[in-house]
């Protein structure tokens, strides 16, 4: 599903990504761990097509992240670690995530209802304007809406209280076994139930990647 | 396509709530509302009167306030976004980039030349309201002149967006462009032409190539070329190149250089890293 074949990806004199080699296949639940620059970010960003490698190459379903990042968008559903400020209005984001991929705006809704957000009630405020846990249901919710063959994590429950962290997982856990997911995180305790491979990273190699079960 | 319009039609909701567009709306309405209180159009000053006095300082306005505003306000689009985080989740989904930049674009030029267009259309309704004539003709010109004001200035700024990473670096960078531009009209001119350092060929190239003075030049031509209030510059070109001539590239050169500064700013903007 993604094929990363030693990649490179250098920020001024650094390898952020050093010559890193990695499958991912259908169905994969991957925990992608290391300490703070060890390049988790620069990766998932580059299989989002954000960045151009300095060599090596990255194939999502077979489609080139940035000569073909329509494509490849269609098939990945992506969390940032912070909501980021939007200003549109929640309809107005709704609007733009079911009119840029095919998603209806009743999916959205249902799926943060489920997580007890009211989309309703709150279609004409705009979205920076809402509590952190409420950005980061929304956020989940479009995620889930958009029945992506990949899901992509970065630290999604960091601004989630620890029941909405238990919905969350629950919710996780009904996904189709075929959907491969990607949990950047520093704390393996709590997606450990929901993965078959924990990947270590540091100083953009990755140095450890081991099968569990699950 | 559909996204193209998607995107900018976002961008136009979001600028017309945001703090800088009611500053921008107010700033247009509110010179217009001076000049009629003031009673610009009634006066006659330098030859000047009715509505060709009123467009005369409307540009005089325009060429200081239009670029700046344009400048700082558009050259956030990206590289705020991009500092924001904003830019890696909206493009997380599948949007080309070329509908999104384009789009940006799009959005961004239907707010900032509406309300300076709104503010034109408001002083005509307001000089014929008074009884004063209107000149069709050089109204028209004018409009385009403003637009292809706008469309300079959108690229440029579009396109230090797309380069710059950093918001405040891309901010300084728009306050240099525009210095640096409206020091290069007739005033710097004449004292580099006064000192004598270089050819006078070298300084009208300069004045050709600046598209603030090719606005102003443009603008004064439209009313009378012979006056005086142009500037030794501003004369010799229209001189040289005769008045039609030079409206047409008063229209037209803008418009190719706020085009070429848009695309090389979609050229890096795909070319480059996007965060």
């Amino acid at each position: 599903m993604i094929e990363v074949k030693d990649a490179v990806k250098r920020f001024l004199d650094t390898n952020v990504l050093d010559h890193v080699n990695l499958t991912i296949e259908k169905g994969d639940k991957i925990a992608l761990m290391g300490p703070n620059g060890a390049g988790k970010t620069t990766l998932v960003r580059a299989i989002l097509g954000f960045y151009h490698l300095d060599s090596g190459e990255i194939r999502v379903k077979g489609y080139h992240p940035t000569k073909e990042r329509v494509k490849v968008l269609k098939n990945i559903s992506f969390i940032p670690q912070t909501p980021p400020p939007i200003k549109l209005s929640i309809s107005e984001l709704l609007e733009f995530v079911s009119k840029s991929s095919d998603v209806k705006q009743e999916s959205i809704k249902e799926e943060a209802a489920r997580m007890d957000l009211d989309v309703e009630k709150n279609l004409q405020k705009p979205f920076f304007k809402l509590s952190g846990g409420m950005k980061q249901k929304m956020l989940i919710a479009i995620a889930l809406a958009k029945k992506s063959d990949i899901l992509i994590f970065d630290e999604p429950t960091a601004n989630l209280d620890p029941k909405a962290r238990e919905k969350f997982y629950a919710l996780l856990s009904e996904l189709d076994s075929d959907v491969s997911t990607i949990f950047i995180t520093h704390r393996l305790e709590e997606v450990e139930k929901l993965v078959n491979r924990e990947i270590y990273m540091d100083l953009g190699k990755i140095v450890e990647d081991r099968r569990v079960g699950v | 396509m559909k996204n193209l319009g998607l995107i900018a039609k976002l961008d136009i909701k979001e600028s017309i709530r945001s703090r800088w567009f009611f500053v921008y709306l107010l700033v247009f309405g509110a010179l217009m509302a001076l000049f009629f209180v003031t009673g610009i159009t009634d006066s006659v000053v330098m030859g000047f009167t009715g509505l060709s006095r009123l467009l005369l300082v409307y540009m005089q306005v325009t060429i200081v306030i239009l670029p700046i505003f344009i400048l700082i306000t558009t050259v956030k689009s990206i590289s705020a976004d991009r500092e924001s985080a904003i830019l890696e989740y909206m493009l997380s989904f599948p949007i080309s980039l070329r509908d999104y930049y384009w789009g940006k674009m799009i959005g961004r030029f239907t707010i900032t030349f509406f309300p300076v267009l709104l503010a034109l259309v408001l002083g005509v309704v307001w000089g014929a309201f008074k009884g004063a004539e209107i000149p069709w003709n050089v109204l028209l010109i004018y409009s385009a002149f403003v637009f292809a004001l706008c469309a300079v200035f959108l690229g440029i700024a579009f396109f230090i967006s797309t380069i710059v990473k950093s918001h405040d670096v891309a901010l300084g960078s728009s306050f240099v462009v525009w210095i640096v531009l409206l020091a290069f009209i007739d005033i710097a001119l004449i004292g580099l032409m006064l000192q004598n350092r270089w050819s006078d060929e070298f300084i009208i190239s300069i004045a050709l190539l600046n598209p603030l003075e090719v606005f102003r030049v443009g603008a004064i031509a439209l009313f009378d070329p012979e006056l005086t209030v142009m500037g030794p510059v501003a004369y010799y070109l229209l001189d040289t190149f005769g008045k039609k001539m030079f409206l047409v590239y008063a229209i037209l050169y803008p418009l190719f250089l706020g085009a070429l500064f848009a695309y090389l700013g979609y050229y890096f903007f795909k070319k480059k890293d996007l965060l």
